[in-house]
């Protein structure tokens, strides 16, 4: 079984560990029961806010409680929306659809053909304007929400403790 | 061995297949004097009342006997395993031998995957399909189900993934009762149709794909029929590698029979049947902690897309248009650890050749899952009862409709799971296990297909009685990009994603097959990883000329093709489409005898590296890497490449020090660098060595900082851009046939359409 100290889901987390060690400390299954929790706690010591993270969704947004509820939160500590709307309608957004556009990112012939109503939609902290993330859709896509974590179901059911955020609540 | 009464000794050297007399078994040939379709029928009610396999609530022998019972499946495993690496050596077909293009399952009597080999696991459920329609109509009274039959399919429609996958079943009895099936699969060279090639492009209907069997008894006693035999020779265009093939599987499902006669000799029939049954609730069992374990409870959407740019390339006026194919999906993951993936709203199945059957998506979604998932579980069906699916009928990952062309559904299924693996990947980055992240790959194709015939005086020069007819479907096509993860790149051009055994095989081999085509060139092709802090595994590129040939053809599948098929991740961005250059009637057989340089590659398409070194009178260069068999001459060349995976997080946030090894191993270029991520720096191509300018670096990433405040809008100023688009139908004509085909078929995602762009409930596309 894995079992990786703080300091290594740390590493793991920066991007500092080599093809072998993962390979041979991360990789191999059964994972480490505890992962989450010590990921939860490196991250947690990084951000700049007390307030509870409660699910980490991509490199730069978190699900967090607040007093005020749960809102969707980047890393710059920027509130995006409540946690149960599509934090992209508060993203700052570049579509890339024009030939010159998408030859910033990759050259002639190797992006969409010209005749095609394909965009690329680059969505953007409105805090810091890290790009979050990148849709590949045709014209007219509607804008899908990635990911709806089932926050209490996770921690109640399946980690036996309540949220974070509802433990709180639970000692006040 | 209850089944055998004569000895091998009945070995036909004429025929190179044994024949043996065996025992009839007079039906019900069931375990204990069952049907097998009541012991489907009972396995299937039970299944329903109670959620696990047969209803075991205990897994009796594995806990009392754990290690028989362990010892029993390393056997099994061991048999299909030694099977596959033993039969390969009968075939010929380098993509059997030299690939490996083959895998062996065996099943219960009702028809439910116990174990596969390794290989094109792929299959662990399409065998399981054939085995219940068989069942269901009753080949067990009617056509017969005996010991020493053989049988056959590779009706996509009845459980196959693509019709060149073709397959052999052989019943293994014990004492007059059916114990288990075992399954053979190899994948043709060529299945005849109305091209050549193994994964047909211009294929428009079942007519048009070539030879197919649907669940057809092919031999007995061992033996395969003469009629059949006669078949298989006249209806492909290389009768000696089917041939081969064929005795391939044969052996193998042979060999996994015998394995499973010593396993029962020595454990006894009951325990036997016990164990199978442990082994099928056991995978099930496994896949739900494992989802625990891995993933976050909730529910993950995303889509991918598949354009069909065949209003100038189709050949049937019914096609001669083009179409998008919508994939989206949607994973949940529930309290309990089920998992359920839905895809309501896929497009309607068309006149092309990407349809694809529900046992073809159910088998995807297994090459998936036992990559992200159950690297080390029991693969078998038992995770397939654990996954709820909805492949809606009628839409093109379930269409029910034999009538259609099948040839090619990896068109379907590749960009399919794509949107499954990123959809499991969030849930692994939210629960801290990183490494495990995939954001996709690029689609296994651009590998050239086709076939020709050599020269009369060439043919006569090859030592093999091949004939001059020479089959093109090399498997360069196994070794793309993998996607990025959320802890380092991707891998670098040495992935496919329905084998995780990928091989690319030797140039060598290959020439020794397809004659006439040889290869100039193989070389990393730069900028076609997806960009990203982490970005996607590199994609290559290879040059062809035909040589000593007549009467060749020679065609692209290209996925992704005039669009991206998917995204990446948290940032990251889809690797770049493929495209074609072909040049015909040209000066290099006057180069070659100067000592001129020719084409090696397109390092540059937007410079034309390719033209620089070569005259044609024909240049075809095509921003869509798709077309139709086309004449190619000898002189003529091809330009093909391979895909990059898609990245991971902010180009902005990659190292300087990981782009300056990505200059100079020409996984980027210069200018793509600057413009992505913002690194400026000198590279002297001489010494291959990049010297980053790291204050002008710094200031201009802190311009694009303020580029993207400049150049970004608000989501209601986008909104209001993209909705007036929607009202105007402001798309092309394949978009055009993506949203009419969904609308039509889905009244769910219409309206979910309308709802998010505010519509009126008469909208329609």
């Amino acid at each position: 079984m894995t079992d990786l100290e703080k300091h290594r889901v740390r590493q793991l987390i920066d991007g500092e560990l080599s093809w072998d060690e993962l390979r041979n400390e991360v990789l191999p299954d059964p994972k480490d029961p505890d992962r989450f929790a010590k990921t939860r706690e490196v991250l947690q010591e990084r951000v700049d806010w007390e307030d509870p993270i409660l699910v980490p969704l991509n490199d730069h947004l978190y699900v967090v409680g607040t007093d005020g509820g749960r809102v969707i939160r980047a890393e710059c500590g920027e509130d995006l929306c409540d946690a149960d709307e599509n934090w992209k309608r508060s993203c700052r957004i570049r579509v890339r659809e024009d030939e010159d556009e998408l030859e910033e990112v990759y050259p002639e012939y190797m992006h969409v053909a010209p005749d095609w109503a394909f965009e690329l939609r680059e969505w953007f902290c409105p805090g810091c304007y890290e790009l979050v993330d990148v849709d590949a859709v045709p014209v007219g896509y509607p804008v899908v929400r990635p990911f709806e974590p089932d926050v209490d179901t996770f921690y109640e059911e399946w980690q036996g403790r309540p949220a974070p955020d509802r433990a709180e609540e639970a000692a006040d | 061995m209850s089944e055998q009464q004569d000895s091998p000794e009945l070995y036909d050297p004429g025929t190179t297949t044994r024949e043996r007399r065996f025992d009839h078994a007079e039906p019900p040939i069931g375990w204990d004097g069952q049907t097998l379709q009541e012991m489907l029928d009972e396995s299937e009610r039970l299944m329903e009342e109670t959620g696990r396999y047969r209803g075991l609530d205990e897994l009796k022998l594995k806990n009392r006997d754990r290690f028989t019972y362990e010892r029993l499946y390393s056997r099994l495993r061991g048999a299909l395993v030694s099977a596959r690496e033993t039969a390969l050596h009968v075939s010929a077909s380098p993509i059997v031998r030299e690939i490996g293009e083959l895998c062996f399952q065996i099943y219960t009597p009702e028809g439910d995957s116990i174990a596969v080999s390794t290989g094109i696991i792929v299959h662990v459920h399409t065998g399981s399909l054939a085995i219940k329609y068989m069942i269901e109509e009753d080949y067990e009274h009617d056509r017969g189900i005996q010991p020493g039959d053989v049988f056959c399919n590779n009706d996509n429609d009845l459980g196959n993934v693509h019709t060149t996958d073709v397959h052999t079943f052989v019943p293994i009895f014990y004492e007059g009762e059916l114990v288990a099936w075992a399954d053979g699969v190899t994948h043709e060279i060529d299945i005849g149709g109305m091209t050549p090639g193994h994964d047909q492009v211009a294929s428009t209907n079942r007519h048009e794909d070539g030879l197919y069997a649907t669940c057809e008894k092919i031999g007995e006693d061992d033996k395969l029929y003469q009629d059949w035999r006669d078949r298989g020779q006249r209806g492909t265009r290389t009768p000696m590698y089917w041939d081969l093939d064929e005795k391939c599987r044969l052996a193998g499902c042979h060999m996994i029979r015998e394995a499973v006669h010593e396993m029962i000799d020595d454990v006894g029939v009951n325990r036997f049947k016990q164990f199978v049954y442990e082994a099928v609730e056991e995978g099930r069992r496994t896949m739900e902690s494992r989802v625990q374990e891995r993933l976050f409870p909730g529910t993950y959407r995303d889509a991918s897309f598949f354009p069909i740019a065949w209003k100038d390339k189709a050949w049937q006026p019914g096609s001669k248009k083009d179409m998008m194919n919508h994939l989206p999906v949607e994973v949940t993951v529930d309290g309990d650890g089920g998992l359920e993936l839905d895809m309501e709203g896929a497009s309607p199945p068309g006149p092309h050749a990407f349809n694809c059957a529900e046992g073809s998506m159910e088998g995807g979604m297994w090459v998936a899952l036992t990559q992200c998932l159950l690297h080390d579980g029991k693969v078998n069906d038992g995770s397939y009862f654990a996954v709820d699916t909805n492949y809606p009928e009628g839409s093109v990952t379930n269409p029910q409709d034999p009538e259609l062309s099948y040839h090619t559904p990896w068109a379907t299924i590749m960009p399919t799971y794509q949107a499954v693996w990123k959809s499991l990947s969030r849930g692994f980055f939210s629960r801290g296990f990183r490494e495990e992240v995939v954001t996709g790959y690029s689609e296994t194709t651009d590998a050239v297909q086709g076939g020709g015939k050599l020269l009369p005086e060439l043919a006569e020069a090859i030592p093999d009685a091949v004939g001059d007819y020479y089959p093109v479907g090399p498997f360069e096509l196994s070794c793309q990009g993998l996607g990025a993860s959320a802890v380092r790149d991707g891998l670098d051009h040495g992935y496919a994603m329905w084998n995780p055994e990928s091989d690319l095989g030797d140039v060598e081999e290959w020439e020794q097959t397809q004659w006439g085509l040889i290869q100039l060139a193989r070389t990393v092709k730069p900028n076609t990883a997806g960009h990203g802090k982490y970005r996607g595994g590199s994609g290559w590129e290879g040059v062809y000329t035909v040589q000593g040939s007549e009467d060749v053809s020679l065609y692209n599948l290209c996925i992704p093709d005039v669009t991206f098929t998917t995204s990446g991740m948290s940032g990251g961005y889809p690797g770049a489409t493929k495209y074609s250059v072909r040049a015909h009637d040209t000066d290099f057989a006057e180069r070659t005898a100067n000592g001129e340089p020719y084409p090696v590659g397109d390092d540059r398409p937007d410079e034309g590296t390719f033209e620089e070194h070569i005259e044609a009178d024909e240049l075809i260069r095509d921003h869509s890497g798709m077309f139709y068999p086309e004449e190619f001459e000898n002189d003529d060349l091809l330009h093909y490449k391979m895909g990059g995976g898609p990245g991971f997080g902010d180009p902005l946030s990659r190292s300087v020090d990981q782009l300056k090894e990505d200059v100079e191993g020409d996984i980027f270029t210069p200018d793509i660098v600057e413009s992505v991520y913002g690194v400026v720096g000198d590279y002297d191509t001489e010494a291959r060595e990049f010297t980053v300018d790291e204050e002008a670096t710094e200031a201009r990433r802190e311009e694009m900082i303020e580029e993207r405040k400049e150049q970004s809008q608000s989501f209601e100023e986008f909104f209001d851009e993209e909705r007036e688009r929607v009202e105007e139908r402001d798309w092309n004509e394949g978009v055009q046939w993506m949203y009419e085909g969904v609308f039509e078929l889905s009244e769910d995602w219409a309206e979910e359409f309308r709802g998010f762009w505010n519509l009126d409930a008469a909208f329609t596309p």
